[in-house]
């Protein structure tokens, strides 16, 4: 169970959230110009990586906000939380 | 002393006031409060409890706690009768009813221990070796398996009993109240920490219950009395006995179960629960869990009579109990002396201690020796003897290199073997934790290494395995986790003084070598798995702890191996020349004990299992007969079976209604979404297929929503109220999807747009009419809006009053009939219905369901989301090419439409399907075949997504999706339907009002 920092709401239970996927894949502005192979790259190849990951969630039970997390998947330990729009906070894994 | 030969006549910590009576595989025996089963059981002398899982070997108890791998209990009878129960920790209680598992027909005589005697078809692998062939026969094989093994039953009925969950916070959890558990517990809440300490057993003091120790120049139980006393007069500490924490889980969150009122037996008042889980947030832990006994594995060791000597130790000291007349120690290790002292005192005649080492310290040798008891040093007990209880051991000497035994064997005469083969800390939360485990060779033990939480371990769980170093870990840890929460200096109480001797160094002994006979040595008890099941398994090419542990089952099981795993792993290390601490462990996964459902759903059962949505017309429904369906968490009105219908009839009947006359249904279960902003307009035209530029205030328009990927998401009709405000619909069941799946796309990628969603599905109430009579019956209710066709055409919405109450009327048809839905505030949605169920009677009103819903849209065609589809659906799959616009720049899902899998012409395609017989209705999801083969394989070419009996046809009907189907109307195909072939014409799927006029008048 991961105690998860909404930005707007504060610490909350892991049980309010909903989880995204990865976060920082931008839809692309012309899909019609894109090859099957890169349109698919972007629709469903995701990052799994052992270590740093930035993620979505979503307070789905709270304030309905998405944002986004930088968690480790080895340890789940959360390095930053971050607000949609916001760049990706440099840390030390 | 009511039968009890083993009970002593004092000492102890139970309530000789208190004598309790019990049955024991339906005889009864006497016992005392403060007793466990097993406890009572062994002073009645009763050593025979269970049957082993696989040969069927008598059993008896081998441990005094969590442990316990062999002496499990069916507990209770009727629906509270719960299986497995380690007879170790089931408090006794007066009445308390018991059988053993695992045995028929009865404990003493059991048929299956012929298993034994056949022991050569099941070694290790057994499962995947014996019932492969041939494959019919695994029907056989299942029942067979099912009915031999397993443990005990799980109860058939209901749960009776009520079960509790609540959450706490805390600075510091203690795990387990031990010396090193009360003293975190002491440091930490007399520095101001908020604490909770939890311990399984009914009773705090850990370890020291079932020793005689001294602390502060005292006995140690006083000490324990004294600390608990005190941690029970400090405000911000919290005792929770008989709660055991079961799991860690990530961010030092665990899940502990407290056992209410298990010891007292059926609660049937239900006032108090019977469990409660803690859900517990903790700023730091301390785990002071403990550890565990070894055994030694040794030919015939699972015989009733061998057991833990710190097992035998406790039933001595905590329970006033001889756990035999007459005993052998085996041992490598100091603890072992101290023990059989204790033993010694309270009664059991110990014979001798068979220690492994060559030479044990001289001052336990002579300290022993003025008790009458012999040290045996460089031996080993190489075999118990006896069947249904040991009957006496075999003794020899072990070779220096510890591989193989030397000479003849000595024979003792003795009912009890009381083996100490080291400790195993008790690691389980902190591997749990994620923590990393180090082996100790000095210990020959794993011990926790690099924490991952904010957790530490202290005392035996750590590796210190003497009082005083239990004390002193447990004042530093808590004084320590204290600090980090902002509570004291940081700096650990002094520990008060104890008296033990210096411990020396123990001698490994995984598996004692065979001295060649027919008896098996077993490593893991509750799996019937012995050494040399370790040894063909590493034969066979198991050699990873990993495989090791499926291929025998070792360490499975409702013990998960606490007292096997480290002798499976080590003999395997020794097997395959690999060190132990490169073999490494399994992984240790929650629960730390089997934790009951009924604790985990707490009151999430029955009616509290998921709420329960009900319209506003809900009681007319209800009164009026509806049997209900559900849609969702929506209880939606099936349909209304007059006196004596069936679904069927009922069904033809409202479906009559709505062609020929005039139906009713509440239809406001549907999602509704308001929209609004001056990007509304540009956001919709992204989430739709279709063009929405052109939609004028007044009008609305069907829409149809894809995932990126081109399938078929989401459809409903969308409204423009206002300039830049817009009300859409959504499926029933796809609401909360659809709203979550709009705000995602706003918040995550479109950040820019002005557009405002709130959902508003339960603010109104959406009533619809359809039928002929529709219009006419609209009119007599609501003056104010002008519903002729051409002021108000199919697709249109008006503002007006029906019946005086203020509505939205939305002309739309889900029927394929002339159908108006009226929307009003929710609160006026039961008084409306009132008023068109009167008024309309004169018109035969008929109030209709969902089913009839259903057939009605099947006629005509109209798709339902996730019935039609199955998110491999595209719009021109549906034959909805037309909703699909092509000038539009972009919308969600257009890229996906374009690659070639979704341009492929034998992509399965949206089909009616008439049957031969036109009294066939074919079975939903049935598969659909082109030609009949005299045997299979035959290419399987659709399915059948709708299928109704039609009133107006007169016919059965279906809607399928079928390979290439827009090219083979005219087609007859055979369809797999109630387990016979059926024949079906492939033709449009429309078969009601094919030009849409009655929907349009």
């Amino acid at each position: 169970m991961h105690l998860i920092a909404c930005p707007w709401c504060g610490p909350r239970d892991e049980v309010e959230y909903n989880y995204g996927g990865e976060a920082h894949i931008a839809r692309p502005i012309a899909p019609e110009s894109l090859s099957d192979g890169a349109y698919a790259d972007y629709l469903f190849m995701r990052k799994n990586p052992k270590g740093l990951h930035a993620e979505r969630w979503v307070h789905t039970a709270g304030c309905r906000r998405w944002f986004n997390v930088l968690r480790d998947t080895m340890s789940h330990r959360i390095l930053a939380v971050y607000r949609m729009g916001e760049p990706r906070p440099e840390v030390k894994p | 002393m009511n039968g009890q030969r083993f009970r002593n006549g004092s000492g102890g910590r139970i309530d000789r006031t208190l004598p309790v009576s019990f049955l024991f595989n339906g005889r009864r025996y006497d016992g005392f409060a403060g007793d466990t089963l097993a406890s009572a059981l062994l002073a009645n002398g009763v050593r025979l409890v269970g049957r082993s899982f696989k040969y069927h070997r008598p059993r008896g108890i081998v441990t005094a706690g969590t442990e316990e791998p062999s002496a499990l209990v069916q507990l209770g009878v009727g629906p509270r009768t719960e299986p497995n129960v380690r007879a170790t920790q089931a408090e006794l209680y007066d009445g308390l009813i018991a059988t053993s598992v695992n045995c028929w027909p009865s404990v003493d005589f059991d048929v299956g221990a012929i298993n034994s005697a056949l022991g050569a078809i099941f070694p290790a692998g057994f499962y995947y070796k014996t019932f492969m062939w041939p494959p019919q026969a695994w029907r056989f094989y299942e029942w067979f398996i099912r009915r031999a093994a397993g443990l005990g039953r799980a109860p058939t009925q209901a749960d009776p009993d009520r079960y509790e969950k609540t959450h706490a916070h805390c600075d510091v959890l203690v795990v387990g109240a031990g010396p090193a558990g009360l003293a975190t517990a002491l440091a930490a809440g007399r520095a101001g920490a908020r604490v909770i300490l939890a311990d399984e057993s009914s009773e705090l003091g850990g370890g020291l219950l079932g020793a005689s120790a001294t602390i502060a120049g005292g006995p140690a139980m006083t000490w324990v009395a004294t600390a608990v006393a005190e941690l029970a007069s400090l405000p911000e500490v919290r005792l929770l006995p008989r709660t055991t924490v079961f799991g860690y889980y990530d961010h030092n969150h665990l899940g502990l179960v407290e056992r209410v009122t298990d010891h007292l037996g059926p609660q049937p008042d239900g006032r108090l629960p019977r469990q409660r889980v803690w859900k517990v947030l903790a700023r730091q832990v301390v785990l002071a869990t403990g550890a565990i006994e070894r055994p030694m594995v040794f030919d015939d060791n699972d015989r009733p009579g061998v057991m833990s000597l710190a097992a035998a130790r406790t039933y001595a000291n905590r329970y006033a109990v001889r756990a035999g007349d007459s005993a052998i120690v085996a041992t490598n290790n100091d603890s072992a002396y101290e023990a059989a002292l204790e033993l010694s005192e309270a009664g059991v005649g110990v014979k001798a201690v068979i220690d492994a080492r060559p030479s044990p310290p001289d001052v336990w040798r002579d300290r022993l020796r003025d008790r009458g008891i012999e040290v045996v040093p460089g031996k080993v007990v190489s075999a118990a003897l006896g069947g249904k209880r040991v009957e006496g051991a075999e003794v020899r000497d072990l070779a220096e290199d510890g591989a193989r035994l030397i000479g003849g064997a000595t024979r003792y005469a003795c009912d009890l073997i009381a083996v100490s083969g080291g400790w195993n800390p008790s690691v389980h939360l902190f591997s749990q934790s994620g923590g990393r485990l180090r082996f100790d060779g000095d210990l020959a033990a794993f011990v926790p290494d690099v924490s991952r939480q904010a957790e530490r371990s202290a005392g035996a769980a750590r590796g210190s395995f003497t009082l005083a170093g239990c004390l002193a870990d447990g004042f530093d840890a808590g004084a320590a986790a204290a600090h980090v929460c902002g509570f004291g200096s940081g700096v650990a109480p002094a520990a008060p003084a104890t008296d033990e001797a210096a411990p020396t160094p123990l001698r490994a002994v995984w598996r004692v070598p065979s001295a060649g006979g027919r008896g098996k040595a077993f490593v893991d008890l509750q799996n019937d798995v012995t050494a040399d099941d370790v040894g063909l398994a590493v034969r066979e090419g198991y050699s990873s702890v990993e495989h090791l542990k499926r291929y025998t089952t070792m360490g499975m099981g409702t013990d998960q191996g606490k007292t096997s795993n480290v002798n499976a792993l080590a003999i395997l290390a020794d097997l395959t020349g690999a060190g132990i601490a490169a073999v490494g462990t399994t992984t240790f996964r929650p629960p730390y004990t089997p934790v009951t459902y009924g604790a985990l759903a707490g009151r999430n059962v029955g009616d509290r299992f998921d709420p329960v949505r009900m319209t506003a017309i809900h009681p007319w429904h209800a009164s009026a007969g509806a049997l209900f369906e559900d849609v969702g968490q929506w209880k939606r009105p099936w349909y209304y079976p007059r006196r004596g219908e069936t679904l069927h009839q009922a069904v033809a009947r409202e479906c009559k209604a709505v062609r020929s006359k005039l139906g009713i249904v509440d239809a406001s279960t549907l999602g509704k979404i308001d929209i609004q902003g001056p990007d509304a307009l540009k956001f919709l035209n992204l989430v739709y297929t279709n063009a929405w530029d052109n939609l004028e205030v007044g009008r609305c328009r069907y829409g149809l929503m894809l995932k990126e990927d081109g399938m078929v998401f989401d459809d409903g009709v969308t409204a423009r109220l206002g300039p830049e405000h817009y009300h859409m619909t959504t499926t029933t069941g796809g609401a909360a999807r659809v709203m979550g799946w709009l705000e995602e796309w706003l918040q995550c990628e479109w950040l820019d747009f002005r557009v405002k969603l709130t959902s508003v599905t339960t603010q109104w109430i959406v009533i619809a009419i359809g039928g002929p009579y529709a219009r006419r019956l609209l009119g007599e209710l609501c003056p104010d809006i002008d519903l002729a066709s051409e002021a108000f055409p199919f697709m249109a919405w008006r503002d007006g009053t029906v019946a005086g109450i203020p509505a939205r009327v939305y002309r739309v048809s889900f029927s394929g009939e002339q159908a108006y839905e009226i929307n009003v505030p929710s609160s006026y949605g039961l008084a409306l219905w009132q008023v068109m169920i009167t008024a309309g009677i004169k018109y035969d009103i008929t109030p209709y369901g969902t089913e009839t819903m259903h057939v009605l849209r099947a006629e005509k065609g109209f798709v339902i989301v996730g019935q039609e589809t199955d998110g491999t659906t595209t719009p021109q799959d549906l034959g909805m090419d037309w909703i699909v616009s092509k000038k539009k720049p972009d919308f969600i899902g257009k890229r996906g439409l374009a690659r070639a899998d979704c341009l492929r012409p034998d992509r399965k395609h949206l089909v009616g399907l008439l049957p031969e017989s036109p009294t066939d209705v074919l079975q939903e999801g049935a598969q659909i075949v082109a030609e009949i083969k005299p045997k299979p394989p035959m290419p399987m070419e659709g399915h059948v997504t709708s299928s109704y009996l039609s009133a107006v046809l007169g016919r059965g009907f279906a809607l399928a999706l079928l390979k290439g189907g827009r090219g083979r109307h005219g087609q007859t195909v055979a369809v797999s339907s109630y387990g016979k072939t059926t024949w079906a014409k492939v033709v449009p799927p429309i078969f009601w009002d094919k030009e849409g006029e009655r929907l349009r008048g």
